[in-house]
């Protein structure tokens, strides 16, 4: 079976551009807000949708995505709205990816069997989380995998070679290269350096990898676009979420279009780079 | 010819997978995953060198001041015989305390810490990073540090900076840089949130320093070996004071540490009852607690599964407890899997008891204990009482009291 990530990455190789793959956080500002959100990120021009499942203890996150899931679990976000978030995005959108990005502990909770269950039925494609590395693949990856929903895995600059194989054996969809050792929000100090572990990645992956953390403005999309095949932004657009808010922290007539605004520049600077052969 | 693990035994985990029973594990980002099988690489190498013993019992002995004493407190079995007396009974256990709140520092915390800054040392990290609740762990890693000419970063929640003043000071006259969290609830949870999160970002030059048997494989299991020290020296003692193995002992947790490090040499030796204090709080049925184990579930965080304080999404909520050393809402994964097999029981004292143990401890021995320590006091009030005079009980002591005395001044109204 084709997935849907893997007609999307297709779709966008065929344009001779990378993808823009753009995160937000679930139920960030209020449920409402985030739902209307989510429906505006596709017109906007995000490819692939991370979205994420907010966690009390974020321990890969900076700043500003620890503040995005403290807003959303206060407005009442669970894991189960989330998912009910995504079964309504289906609704009207059959062919955008999206994939939940969180920790493990929500989904252990949850029970990880009815969890996959419940994802596959909401039109979920995928998961990333950040605290399952190969080594716990018998948590959740095995299982997602079985179930037929893409299990990616991040690569990180603390990869080597002798290590890689082992984090790509059961990847599926795409690869997550982590741009930095750091947490989500910080700086990007060499986009070469960047491009060359994309390089040594896509030696030994047919897989397409897109590149994420620290990647804030269409400069930088660009910059990484040349040589990956999806750009992550999430900081920078739930940051866009955070200064549209009003005094109170609640949502204004502004906050969806702060996020789409960023979207669609992200969305010319990723497609300002064409890599036609 | 290997040797075979005993069957049956308590004390064979964890496995590869750092796992003891479904407990424990290697729950972290990828970026650090290289880094903690490196460590546990270095640490299997450093435990098979007899060189890295020695040097490590010698500065146990002439830094740390090891041996501690296994003291029998005389008044306070006085004290629990008369409770049974009141009762109109005869019995009352014969109580030792063993007194790690002697050590260098003035708690067991200082155990793990040498164990590890030399492993670091070994490791040729020049940058050391910990996370702390009461302050002793940040205490007794920047001390290190100090000796050793080590830079030292202490991450401590902006709550915790608040209640414990006096440590913080201290870090900082040891040369440190404390680092209030801000994030989350402000306190120790969110202070190991923030030091994962340095460590993902400075993984070339630095070394995690746990400072309790938790966190991802191999931390659990190398933190109790650092703090084994407590119970193997206890069983040496009693043997020599009373010519028998203690017939129980009892030990405050917080993650774990001074527990399992008073527990583990004993855990094959079926004829000693051990009991594990949590933190009760202001009770486990107010939702404001910090026992784990009695009022939690099974779940992920901070690299290990084990039981932790959680609402019905996973979403771990505030632990609270008097003590600042046990209001953390997980345990080691080690007394997870114990409790599971039943061989250790795991009781809670409350903040008041904890209070009253306290004063009572300072006042009859002249002993002003942690409040830490004091959770198991006031359970062995409890316990004692019903237990025959020829019953000896060990108590770990693993914490003096300097550092609370403006907190217990506070609740006692002021003094
Ligand atoms: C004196 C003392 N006892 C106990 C603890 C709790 O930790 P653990 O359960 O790891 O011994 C602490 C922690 O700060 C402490 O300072």
């Amino acid at each position: 079976m084709t997935t849907r990530l893997a007609t999307r990455f297709a779709a966008c190789a065929a344009e001779g551009r990378a993808a823009l793959v753009t995160f937000v956080t679930a139920g960030d500002p209020d449920f409402a807000t985030a739902e209307a959100i989510l429906h505006a990120l596709p017109a906007a021009g995000a490819d692939v949708i991370e979205l994420g499942v907010p966690f009390t203890d974020p321990m890969a996150d900076g700043i500003p995505i620890q503040l995005a899931g403290q807003r959303a679990l206060k407005a009442g976000q669970t894991l189960r709205k989330t998912l009910a978030m995504v079964r309504t995005f289906r609704k009207t959108d059959a062919a955008t990816p999206i994939v939940l990005m969180g920790y493990y502990n929500p989904v252990y909770v949850y029970g990880v069997d009815a969890f996959l269950k419940d994802a596959l039925d909401a039109g979920v494609d995928g998961l990333i989380m950040v605290d399952l590395p190969p080594e716990e693949d018998d948590e959740l990856c095995l299982p997602a995998l079985r179930a037929g929903l893409n299990f990616i895995r991040l690569a990180t600059p603390t990869t080597d070679d002798k290590r890689l194989p082992k984090v790509l054996q059961n990847t599926s969809g795409f690869v997550y290269y982590v741009s930095m050792t750091g947490i989500t929000g910080g700086v990007i100090s060499s986009y070469d350096a960047v491009g060359e572990a994309v390089a040594r990645i896509k030696a030994h992956t047919a897989l397409p990898v897109a590149v994420g953390f620290g990647v804030k403005t269409a400069a930088d999309a660009a910059a990484i676009a040349r040589g990956a095949d999806g750009v992550v932004v999430g900081s920078a657009l739930v940051e866009k979420v955070r200064l549209s808010l009003d005094g109170s922290g609640k949502a204004t007539a502004g906050t969806v279009a702060a996020v789409t605004d960023l979207v669609a520049e992200l969305a010319r600077g990723v497609r300002s780079v064409n890599k036609a052969a | 010819m290997t040797v075979q693990p005993v069957q049956n035994s308590f004390r064979n985990g964890p496995d590869e997978a750092g796992r003891f029973g479904i407990f424990g594990g290697r729950f972290v980002a990828e970026t650090l995953m290289p880094l903690i099988l490196d460590l546990e690489a270095a640490y299997a190498d450093a435990k098979a060198d007899p060189a890295f013993r020695t040097g490590l019992d010698s500065y146990l002995k002439h830094y740390v001041g090891r041996p501690s004493p296994l003291y029998f407190a005389e008044r306070l079995t006085e004290h629990v015989r008369g409770l049974s007396a009141a009762k109109g009974g005869t019995g009352g256990a014969k109580i030792y305390f063993k007194r790690d709140e002697l050590n260098h520092t003035g708690a067991h915390k200082v155990n793990n810490v040498t164990g590890q800054i030399m492993l670091a040392m070994r490791m040729g990290k020049k940058r050391i990073i910990a996370e702390t609740g009461a302050g002793q762990h940040g205490v007794a890693t920047a001390t290190l540090c100090a000796r050793f000419g080590l830079q030292c970063v202490v991450y401590m929640g902006a709550v915790d900076v608040e209640r414990q003043k006096p440590n913080v000071f201290r870090m900082k006259m040891l040369g440190a840089e404390v680092i209030p969290v801000q994030s989350g609830t402000k306190t120790l949870k969110d202070a190991m949130n923030e030091a994962l999160r340095d460590w993902v970002t400075n993984v070339a030059d630095t070394f995690y320093c746990i400072g309790t048997a938790a966190g991802p494989h191999p931390y659990p299991m190398m933190v109790r070996d650092f703090q084994s020290v407590i119970g193997t020296e206890t069983k040496a003692q009693m043997l020599e004071m009373e010519g028998r193995l203690p017939d129980s002992l009892i030990a405050s947790i917080g993650g774990g540490s001074n527990a399992i490090g008073l527990f583990h040499p004993f855990l094959d030796d079926a004829g000693v009852r051990m009991w594990g204090v949590e933190a009760a709080g202001h009770g486990v049925d107010s939702g404001q607690h910090a026992a784990s184990l009695t009022g939690g579930k099974p779940g992920v965080l901070h690299g290990n599964r084990t039981y932790l304080l959680m609402d019905g999404d996973g979403q771990i909520t505030d632990a609270h407890s008097i003590s600042a050393g046990l209001d953390y809402p997980g345990i080691g994964p080690e007394h997870a899997w114990l409790h599971q097999m039943g061989r250790i029981e795991y009781i809670s004292a409350t903040d008041s008891e904890a209070l009253d143990a306290f004063q009572l401890c300072s006042k009859l021995e002249g002993i002003i204990p942690a409040l830490e320590p004091s959770h198991a006091i006031a359970k062995v009030l409890q316990l004692a009482p019903d237990l025959p005079r020829d019953h000896l009980m060990v108590v770990n002591l693993c914490g003096r009291g300097d550092k609370d005395i403006f907190t217990v001044a506070e609740h006692l109204g002021g003094m």
